[in-house]
């Protein structure tokens, strides 16, 4: 972010200057990372989450690198490759167990990214393209965690595989040839597996090129903040490092906590036991389900059950399975409110709340066998979800009456802590400009 | 425009599902199944907490070796645990000698050293757990069309896993008034499909005899074996949590020192107004 006030780097070493005048790498880091990047004062807990994704993804990336040391790509063996991984490779089992589990991580705080997004009116301008960079970060990732899922050659990857692949199917004329050409053949099987585990290899390197993207698109504007209204002066910033890197290390810590204690005590808490029986094409589980973090989407799938217009039920689900996530790309045009924050949007601030009820429920459903009540339900969530988005949002932000803004920053934040405030921070000794 | 077309796209695919949801039901009928389907009951251990697997338990070795034995006498028969490597077995407080011994006990596929053609040999400590049967089809044609499955890894790949060997081998009933046990087929509550093709593995008290005293009662076998294959589906279970222990102390203490030095470089910043 380039405010006037941002602080200038200055080589203070022999080694620093040289290095400042051929590749200035130190002045890079000080003004993204460093005191030369100011952010907001009030930022919150959740805005810890966008930094642990990118750990998460570097986990992922670390522990997926080893993994691949060990694992074989091969219908024959895979499976057996991942068990040679879980009781002869030193560490194999906490590596591999890291990351699985680390899936799961990384989908919950980026789950918990897109909320926090959601609620502080982050996608709105000027941060349009660092929202859907986001989003297509979080496509790439559900194609890297199918994929990598696959991988371990169990019934549920075998079976997850038919079904996901299966979707395509449902495109009308070609739908079965690029089923076909997607698996290389008829079913899942070798050629299947190894283009999995290519792509799977490879995707994570492009999801840390979009990062970069996004982080970079993150530091034209800057962060948003709890209250949405934009930097006005000084005053209202702190420099990044160190009143940012010292909350994001203690974020960071509970994190890590929280994730090893999923991954030493409780490591296929989230995983299906029918994983852990070697793929085989001519017995189908009872029932099949993805991972977790695809239950609403799974949900939303398998809402449709009646032909529509000639439209058939199936095509229509994976129609609609996609659209709920593309749709998320038109959000800064459907929410017009020039309020960014719910928390100055008493309507939407509701409207959230019940969105999120929405996608929690929707992904029980997804989780559960397909009958009733579940199905019924899903279809009333599944028409909500669309309607939060194609229908309230917009109406709701030309109707809504917002609440007064604070006229910046820190005036939010001296209201919070009490007035007249004789702080000595780096942001509060500015004294606030007249309006 | 977007507003608009947001708009019919939305209501296009509202009316479509919604039109889904007020269709009537088939009636379905309840699957007797589901309804005579028992899940596995928790086992009463007696040592070291549930399972042995507490957090900081550790298995029981003389447990473990019981139930070795339980499934070396009864359930090798028909079921392998070929993901298991003889050496393993140190695991369970066997010394090198012994495992040598055990491994002896083995014959593994070779190679004719002289002519090439296929031979055995006796396993060493080095060598997996042999199958029981060559493949598949040879299983099945021995098993009345059944497939024992290999057992190394069963206590994961079921819905509670432990409890649910446990109560599998020892849940046999008589079949309920109306259900139907096909010929060579076992009635049991616990088993998905309620009919089993293994008969009842442990049919009587001192069924094995204990080389440590142990009082062998169905029970009791059941319980060693469903911990013995606790562990063949998971050997590294101790050393993970070992590692989680000391893993969480440290992010424990680092959190902490996280937390005082974020207090610290904010204080100016969060100091209420005098």
């Amino acid at each position: 972010m380039s405010f006037p006030w941002a602080k200038h780097y200055e080589p203070t070493t022999e080694f620093g200057k040289y290095m400042d005048s051929r590749l200035p790498l130190p002045r890079f880091v000080y003004n993204s990372l460093g005191a030369g990047y100011p952010t907001p004062k009030n930022l919150n807990y959740f805005y810890n989450f966008g930094v642990l994704a990118g750990v998460a993804l570097v986990i992922q990336i670390i522990t997926g690198v080893i993994l691949g040391m060990h694992y074989a790509a091969n219908s024959g063996i895979a499976f057996d490759s991942v068990e040679h991984i879980m009781r002869d490779v030193n560490s194999g089992w906490m590596f591999r167990y890291m990351h699985a589990v680390g899936a799961s991580f990384f989908f919950m705080v980026v789950y918990v990214h897109i909320f926090r997004g959601l609620y502080y009116g982050s996608y709105k301008p000027p941060r349009e393209v660092l929202w859907m960079l986001g989003l297509v970060i979080f496509l790439l990732m559900m194609a890297t965690a199918f994929m990598g899922y696959v991988l371990v050659w169990g019934q549920m990857s075998f079976w997850g595989a038919t079904v996901i692949t299966g979707l395509f199917s449902a495109i009308p004329v070609v739908g079965q040839a690029i089923q076909t050409w997607l698996l290389g053949g008829f079913s899942p099987d070798n050629a299947t597996l190894n283009r999995f585990f290519s792509l799977h290899y490879l995707l994570p390197f492009v999801i840390l090129g979009v990062v970069i993207l996004h982080v970079w698109a993150l530091h034209i504007p800057g962060s948003n903040n709890p209250t949405g209204v934009d930097v006005k002066g000084p005053q209202d910033t702190v420099p990044f490092h160190p009143y940012y890197t010292a909350k994001d290390f203690f974020g960071l810590g509970v994190y890590l906590t929280l994730f090893a204690a999923m991954v030493f005590f409780a490591p296929n808490l989230l995983g299906e036991p029918d994983n852990y029986i070697p793929a085989n094409a001519l017995s189908t589980p009872a029932h099949i389900v993805p991972e977790w973090y695809f239950w609403p989407f799974y949900a939303i799938l398998r809402a449709f059950t009646t032909d529509f217009f000639f439209v058939p039920a199936k095509l229509l689900g994976v129609l609609a399975m996609f659209a709920a996530i593309l749709l998320l790309f038109f959000l800064p045009w459907l929410d017009t409110s020039p309020v960014r924050s719910n928390a100055y949007r008493p309507l939407n601030r509701i409207l959230f709340w019940v969105f999120v009820a929405v996608v929690i429920v929707l992904g029980v459903a997804g989780g559960k066998p397909a009958g009733e009540p579940w199905v019924r339900i899903s279809q009333v969530l599944t028409a909500y979800y669309f309607a939060h988005f194609l229908i309230i949002t917009p109406l709701v932000s030309r109707l809504e009456k917002t609440l007064p803004l604070p006229s910046s920053i820190s005036e939010a934040v001296l209201a919070k802590y009490g007035k007249s405030s004789s702080a000595s921070g780096v942001g509060a000794a500015m004294p606030q400009p007249a309006e | 425009m977007i507003r608009l077309g947001a708009l019919g796209v939305g209501l296009i695919f509202i009316v479509a599902v919604l039109w889904g949801a007020v269709q009537p039901r088939d009636v379905v009928a309840p699957d007797p199944v589901e309804k005579l389907h028992k899940h596995p009951h928790e086992i009463a251990w007696t040592v070291n907490g549930p399972g042995n697997l507490g957090i900081l338990g550790t298995f029981d070795r003389k447990q473990l070796q019981r139930g070795f034995q339980v499934y070396k006498e009864v359930c090798s028969a028909c079921h392998s645990i070929n993901r298991v490597a003889f050496r393993d077995l140190a695991a369970l407080g066997f010394s090198g000698p012994e495992i040598k011994a055990i491994a002896a006990g083995y014959e593994v596929p070779s190679i004719d050293e002289k002519t090439g053609e296929p031979a055995t040999r006796k396993a060493t400590p080095a060598d997996k757990f042999p199958l029981v049967y060559p493949n598949e089809i040879a299983a099945r044609a021995a098993q009345n069309g059944a497939l024992p499955p290999d057992l190394s890894l069963i206590t994961k790949a079921r819905e509670d896993g432990t409890n649910y060997v446990h109560s599998l081998i020892t849940g046999y009933a008589d079949a309920p008034a109306g259900w139907m046990v096909p010929d060579g087929l076992y009635y049991n509550p616990y088993f998905r499909s309620l009919n089993v093709a293994m008969p009842p593995p442990l049919v009587a008290d001192d069924q094995v005899t204990y080389a440590d005293g142990t009082k062998a009662t169905r029970d009791q076998m059941a319980q060693d074996v469903a911990t013995f294959l606790t562990w063949t589906a998971e050997p590294k279970l101790e050393a993970r949590k070992e590692t989680g222990v000391i893993a969480i102390l440290f992010l424990l203490i680092l959190t902490g020192f996280g937390y005082l030095s974020y207090k610290r470089v904010w204080a100016d910043m969060k100091r209420k107004p005098a």
